[in-house]
């Protein structure tokens, strides 16, 4: 009887359930020691290199090229030749059929690219996984439907392929941007040289390993790894027709200046400080959730995060204690592990300025809350930071902080919350939440953002255009406008 | 003092300042977050914690119209010893059988510790005049109850007469006096939205309710993740704006050790470890115990076993 009662009697005290590490296994991913140029179809040795690390350990992955000007200037020689050698007279339905290979074969080896892509950027394996790769897939099918139906989609016109494309993309999403950039361009008949970002070239050069399983044709997609001025050759090579960035505005802008007068088509996808609206109608559960997406994906290194929250005062209270009751449930750690909900921050360059522009807010006067997390020694980490008590003049409310930090404002009324909405220099993306439709149609129709998302943030479709207002760019990626930046009508 | 004006009933003003007091719920959302939290990877000591967990947190449920003594008899020593091969299993919580049973289930978990629910109050769909769902549910305490899982009437709640749904749980109450505990069962899967699921969730705790329950586990559409989530939610608003702590019992479809975890991960994440406890926290099932059985020998001896070796009652 003893035994039974201890069987049955009362309960453990309520645990604390720690759940234990489940790490997505890296046997998958093997990484070579080095790693040249890819141009022309082969691995070019290039004249420097470095070495790309694991920002959530330090530890050193790969060597790297670090790309010349006249390394640049063969990958773009490269690209004219396959453009001129038959890729741009490619009938459409030729073409398709490469970009449906990849799409497969990213879709075949996803589980390979998802695990480099958290290991190279310090993303969770959940959102590499289940975003990163699945969006890139779907870019890649999306674009190769387009391939033969360009006269569909501009009827009336005569869509002709612009050439080489000259592509520089950041370090937030590296396979994805590459799919944003690479699909469009191919599908319209154009040929590529890209650069991934300097931090995270390793899944752009796992990409060259699917375009030898496609047969791509040689020198139609050449990756060039390297820093800004490996970007800064490809801006000012003469024989690139066009050029796609995505990344900062200050880049954006100096790309500009030097593209001024050159004939390049350009287009620019660069910064945001997106306000996320919260009404009091709204469901508010689900809108915590949709804050804590809208800034904490990706460790807030997101363009279109909703960096700024706009609390409608008659809410602020419970929504801020609901935000901060969440914030305590979010798992920061290593980046492959299933549960992680937040990863590692990118580089130390950009754990620098995310401390330097909270150290910012606290000196101008608001109030700071991080949750208790644990976070680890090695690595570049900050732990998810809401702050309250924000006016509109500080910086943190105007200047893009590219991290885990959330700055809460509040408004009274539907036109106050647009004013303030539409007070900054960027306009990439908004967030409108709350039960009322109408409510919704009118702020879309005011709100001065390239992308609003109502009742839901940060949701990606290949088939829907994503692009600036004011300083956060201009030209569309996705979607029917998205094939326009790679083609010239001459009529 | 000026005279406020009357409103028409459903106007009441709403004199706290915080708003919304019953809110509404984005389904889209809200299954995205309980699909999301269904993706946690719980592996080794932590899952040996949740499925021993759940084991403690079951009420072993029978409610046929075949049931007879024997197989109540039957299942009460399995709700005290479910794995008779391993003593370090525990015991479940509590058995749910129809009033007619409870006397023999009593008789059968005197002094295990094991407690006994009986459904009443004209489970399973609560079409009976209210002095008779009363006497019902009275009926069952005085057997020997410890516990009332009652059902709301759905059919006043869906034509809007929230007043007697309440009425209705207000009066069970009264009748489970100072012993036994209520559990609420809402039927979610008649109650066709989300935005109704929690507001019978508010109601059902502002009648007194100890415990909300998602289902009678006679209808397919029952304790599903989205709807759990839903009801938790409710559960953590009451929480926080009163203090009063209220349990959850999701029942009805939860056949499989994995679904059990995810609901404790539903629960863990959105209440905290303090609801980890058969004190606030139950799992209503039939053939859920011998799967979880299976899985935590599979987590002791590293290989799965037949089901030949895992007795059915």
């Amino acid at each position: 009887m003893a035994e039974l009662d201890r069987a049955a009697g009362s309960p453990a005290a309520p645990g604390d359930w720690t759940y234990a590490p489940a790490p997505e296994s890296r046997d998958i991913v093997h990484l070579r020691e080095r790693y040249g140029l890819f141009i022309g179809g082969r691995w070019v040795e290039p004249s420097e290199t470095y070495a790309t690390i694991s920002p959530s350990s330090e530890e050193p992955l790969a060597v790297v090229g670090q790309a010349s000007p006249a390394d640049v200037e063969r990958a773009v020689a490269a690209a004219r030749a396959a453009f001129a050698d038959g890729w741009s007279s490619l009938p459409g339905s030729e073409r398709a059929k490469y970009l449906f290979r990849i799409a497969r074969i990213l879709q075949e080896r996803a589980r390979e690219f998802a695990v480099l892509e958290s290991m190279n950027g310090g993303k969770p394996i959940k959102e590499s996984r289940d975003v990163d790769l699945p969006l890139a897939a779907a870019h890649f099918f999306y674009y190769a439907g387009w391939a033969d139906k360009l006269e569909y989609a501009f009827p009336n016109r005569t869509p002709k392929p612009v050439g080489v494309a000259g592509q520089i993309i950041p370090w937030n999403f590296p396979l994805l941007m590459l799919a944003w950039k690479v699909a469009p361009a191919l599908a319209c008949g154009n040929t590529v040289v890209l650069k991934p970002a300097e931090t995270t070239p390793l899944t752009a050069l796992l990409f060259c390993d699917v375009l030898r399983q496609a047969e791509l044709p040689a020198g139609v997609v050449n990756i060039v790894t390297g820093d800004g001025s490996t970007g800064a050759a490809i801006v000012d090579n003469p024989d690139v027709d066009k050029i796609a960035f995505t990344g900062s505005t200050e880049v954006g802008k100096a790309i500009q200046r030097r593209l001024a007068g050159s004939g390049k088509k350009l287009t620019l996808e660069l910064g945001g400080k997106a306000a996320n609206i919260v009404f009091d109608d709204c469901a508010l559960d689900q809108a915590v959730e949709g804050i804590v997406n809208g800034i904490y994906f990706n460790q807030g290194h997101v363009c279109c995060a909703g960096s700024r929250l706009f609390a409608q005062e008659s809410i602020y209270e419970p929504l801020v204690d609901k935000l901060k009751m969440r914030l305590e449930t979010l798992r920061v750690g290593d980046p492959l592990d299933k549960n992680t909900d937040v990863g590692a921050i990118n580089s130390a360059m950009q754990l620098d300025k995310i401390r330097e522009l909270v150290e910012s807010g606290r000196e101008e006067g608001a109030d700071i809350y991080q949750p208790p997390c644990r976070l680890p020694e090695k690595g570049y980490w900050f732990a998810p930071t809401v702050f309250t008590n924000v006016a509109q003049s500080y910086r943190i409310a105007q200047e893009e902080i590219f991290g885990p930090v959330l700055s809460v404002l509040t408004f009274r009324t539907p036109e106050e919350a647009l004013e303030k909405a539409n007070n900054t220099p960027y306009g990439l993306s908004a967030g409108v939440w709350t039960e009322k439709g109408s409510r919704i149609l009118w702020m879309a129709q005011r709100l001065r953002a390239g992308v609003v998302w109502a009742n839901t943030y940060n949701r990606f479709d290949p088939t829907s255009p994503f692009g600036g207002y004011k300083e956060s760019g201009f030209g569309r990626e996705g979607g029917l406008h998205g094939l326009e930046p790679y083609l010239r009508f001459d009529e | 003092m000026a005279q406020a004006p009357v409103l028409p009933p459903g106007f009441e003003l709403p004199l706290e300042p915080r708003l919304p007091r019953i809110g509404s719920i984005d389904a889209v959302a809200l299954e995205e977050r309980a699909a999301s939290l269904a993706k946690r990877s719980i592996k080794r000591d932590a899952k040996v914690f949740a499925l021993e967990l759940a084991i403690r947190t079951i009420d072993l449920t029978t409610l046929e119209g075949a049931d007879t003594p024997g197989k109540v008899a039957a299942m009460c020593s399995k709700a005290v010893r479910p794995d008779p091969t391993d003593p370090s299993i525990p015991s479940c919580a509590a058995i749910c059988v129809y009033p007619n049973l409870v006397p023999t289930a009593r008789e059968r978990l005197q002094g295990t510790g094991v407690r006994v629910a009986a459904v009443a109050s004209g489970f399973p769909s609560g079409q009976y005049p209210t002095p008779i769902k009363v006497a019902d549910v009275r009926s069952a305490v005085e057997l020997g109850a410890d516990e009332i899982d009652m059902v709301i009437d759905r059919g006043a709640f869906l034509s809007g007469r929230y007043a007697k749904v309440y009425d209705e749980v207000v009066r069970v109450k009264e009748s489970c006096g100072e012993s036994a505990h209520l559990k609420v069962i809402l039927e979610t899967g008649e109650l066709g939205t989300y935005d109704n699921v929690r507001r019978a969730t508010l109601l059902a705790i502002a009648g007194g309710a100890d415990f909300v329950k998602t289902s009678t586990g006679k209808i397919p559409s029952a304790a599903t993740l989205p709807v759990a989530l839903c009801m938790l939610e409710a559960v953590r608003d009451v929480y926080a704006e009163t203090g009063r702590r209220v349990g959850f019992k999701a029942a009805g479809g939860i056949r499989q050790a994995k679904q059990a975890v995810q609901h404790l991960v539903l629960v863990h994440e959105t209440l905290g470890p303090e609801w980890l406890t058969p004190e606030l926290y139950r799992l209503g099932a039939s053939s859920l115990v011998n799967d979880i059985l299976m899985q935590l020998r599979k987590e002791k001896t590293g290989a799965y076993q037949s089901p030949d070796y895992f007795t059915l009652d």
